[in-house]
């Protein structure tokens, strides 16, 4: 194998098992962070042996051996005051010496050291960015340079915020903590939040160049399932994975052959990924059974799946939608989903009807510089006929967007529109 | 990226149980870790048949086909970020059937579906740069 196969090869090994080496080292050193330094201990000696000596049989077992090797290294040279760690040490040095079983990693049940990774790396304490980072890294196994390279960051900006976050979580003794029950509950908001922005930062980027942007809707759905599997009686972990599911169904109907974006009404329903909407709505399902409907994101799966259920745009079910919209609204507050009720209930009730709650949203604060509450009322303007207003609304909401495609469909809509 | 993993093998024994439970345990893994999809083993071919088309004319054949060399034993369905992690997925189920079924020999054969790969082609010279 040339050197950069090796490479290639060491990394994808590395994605699979590293998340399984953090939770081990961590349930040996009681400390996460300090467990996740050792493991990229591990993959730099792989880095440098492997491209010598080739990629052995069972890469995972050598992993785990080297980064097992680096705990007991670790605990040893540390301060023995702990009886506990003491025993802990001389239990792991047996297992070390016992005959190699390449099966004691699987047989491992690691569901609650994974959640324990999941819920550290998605610390309130941290800050959103930082959180994204670390989960990314932690649980997903992307190296720093790519991760940088999908959120469009400097990788010193990135290996900094990494840094500083385990820190933080060093400092602040929440190395080691799993949250139970009631404090799992107020806190899985915290991982749910981190897993959408990684997916919609993948998703609103579909069209960029590197492939690593979209490739962060991937990771967010297998976060997503991840999360899903180890935490089953959480029915928002099931409706996320349910609303990602749904809108991922829509990828390839979302851009033109030229990239332009088409809008959902105007897309190619053939090509949704009926796959994608089964998986979908199978979670929607077991989110609803779990007693989780109200829930924000079962709300906006909701909305997802009547949308995706519709064989065309005219059979729409707008009634609905405009009543889980109010729901939504109801829950979240948001300037932005009382927007998106707007052109619902304007699909009901006509143009007039949506028109109003546009008006009611005009100062609001969150939406002030957001191209779409223009845009949307330019639409409903121009649907009443009031022309000379929706010119001027699409000609303020193309000087707002940064995206020099949703500009050009503006600058063509206020050019539709007579004088 | 979605891949299907085919496991072929003129191996007419059934697995063993070390077989199988390891199998089991890579499973619930990959199910935990969000990147298996579906799984399943195929019945023996007796339970099946075949629809083909000669010269424009259908023909059905009851299970089992006797002239197979190589039988579809399971699948997998996947969801990984791209071709290297699934080789390194592969090569890890197939060391688990040289690990705990001495003797048996047979293919895996990994399958990119088309359409999930929305990015593939840049994928392996981003990756390497």
């Amino acid at each position: 194998m040339a050197q950069g196969d090796v490479e290639r090869a060491i990394l994808a090994t590395w994605r699979i098992e590293q998340p399984r080496l953090i939770t081990s080292l961590a349930r040996m050193l009681r400390d996460v962070p300090l467990a996740e330094e050792l493991t990229q201990d591990a993959l730099v000696s792989a880095l440098e042996r492997w491209p010598e000596t080739g990629v052995p049989d069972r890469p995972g077992a050598w992993l785990m051996a080297s980064a097992k090797r680096r705990a007991l290294d670790h605990l040893r040279r540390a301060p023995m005051l702990e009886r506990r760690h003491a025993m802990l040490s001389a239990d792991l040095e047996a297992e070390q010496t016992a005959m190699p079983d390449f099966d004691a990693a699987l047989d491992d049940d690691i569901g609650d050291e994974m959640l324990r990774l999941i819920f550290t790396a998605c610390h309130p304490l941290l800050s959103a960015e930082a959180r994204i980072a670390l989960a990314l890294r932690m649980v997903c196994g992307l190296t720093t340079a790519e991760i940088a390279r999908a959120f469009l960051a400097a990788e010193a900006t990135i290996a900094q915020r990494i840094v500083r976050a385990k820190r933080l979580l060093s400092e602040s003794g929440l190395a080691y903590e799993t949250p139970q029950g009631d404090e799992r509950r107020q806190r899985l908001p915290a991982v749910l939040e981190v897993i959408y922005l990684i997916f919609n930062e993948g998703y609103t980027a579909a069209h960029g160049e590197d492939w690593l942007r979209p490739q962060l809707c991937e990771e967010a759905r297998r976060l997503g399932r991840m999360l899903a599997a180890l935490a089953p009686a959480e029915p928002e972990a099931h409706a996320l994975v349910a609303l990602m599911e749904l809108n991922a169904s829509r990828n390839a109907a979302r851009t033109g052959p030229d990239g332009a974006p088409i809008l959902l009404m105007d897309q190619d329903r053939r090509r949704w990924d009926q796959l994608h909407i089964r998986r979908g709505q199978e979670a929607l399902a077991r989110a609803w059974a779990l007693g989780g409907r109200g829930g924000v994101y079962a709300l906006q799966a909701a909305i997802a799946a009547c949308h995706a259920q519709a064989p065309d745009a005219g059979a729409t079910d707008w009634p609905s939608i405009a009543g889980l919209y109010a729901q939504l609204s109801r829950a979240t507050a948001s300037p932005v989903v009382e927007l998106n009720r707007a052109v619902a209930v304007a699909m009901v009730e006509g143009p007039a009807a949506g028109l109003a709650i546009v008006e009611a949203l005009a100062n609001a604060k969150a939406l002030k510089g957001y191209h779409l509450l223009p845009s949307v009322r330019g639409d409903l303007l121009q649907r009443l006929g009031r022309l000379a207003e929706a010119r001027e609304a699409f000609a303020a909401a193309a000087a707002l967007t940064e995206n020099a495609q949703e500009r050009a469909l503006l600058e063509r809509r206020a050019a539709a529109c007579p004088v | 990226m979605r891949y299907m993993f085919i496991v072929k093998s003129g191996h007419a024994a059934e697995p063993t149980p070390q077989l199988l439970e390891a199998m089991h345990k890579l499973a619930q893994r990959e199910i935990q870790a969000g990147r298996m999809l579906d799984d399943g083993g195929l019945a023996p071919q007796a339970a099946g048949c075949q629809v083909s088309i000669e010269q424009g004319a259908l023909k059905v054949t009851d299970g089992p086909f006797i002239e197979a060399k190589e039988m579809i034993g399971g699948y997998a369905i996947f969801d990984l970020p791209g071709p290297d992690e699934a080789l390194a997925s592969a090569r890890e189920f197939m060391q688990l059937h040289s690990d705990h079924m001495p003797g048996w020999s047979g293919t895996l054969e990994v399958r990119a579906i088309a359409g999930s790969m929305t990015h593939a082609g840049t994928h392996a010279g981003t990756h390497a740069g």
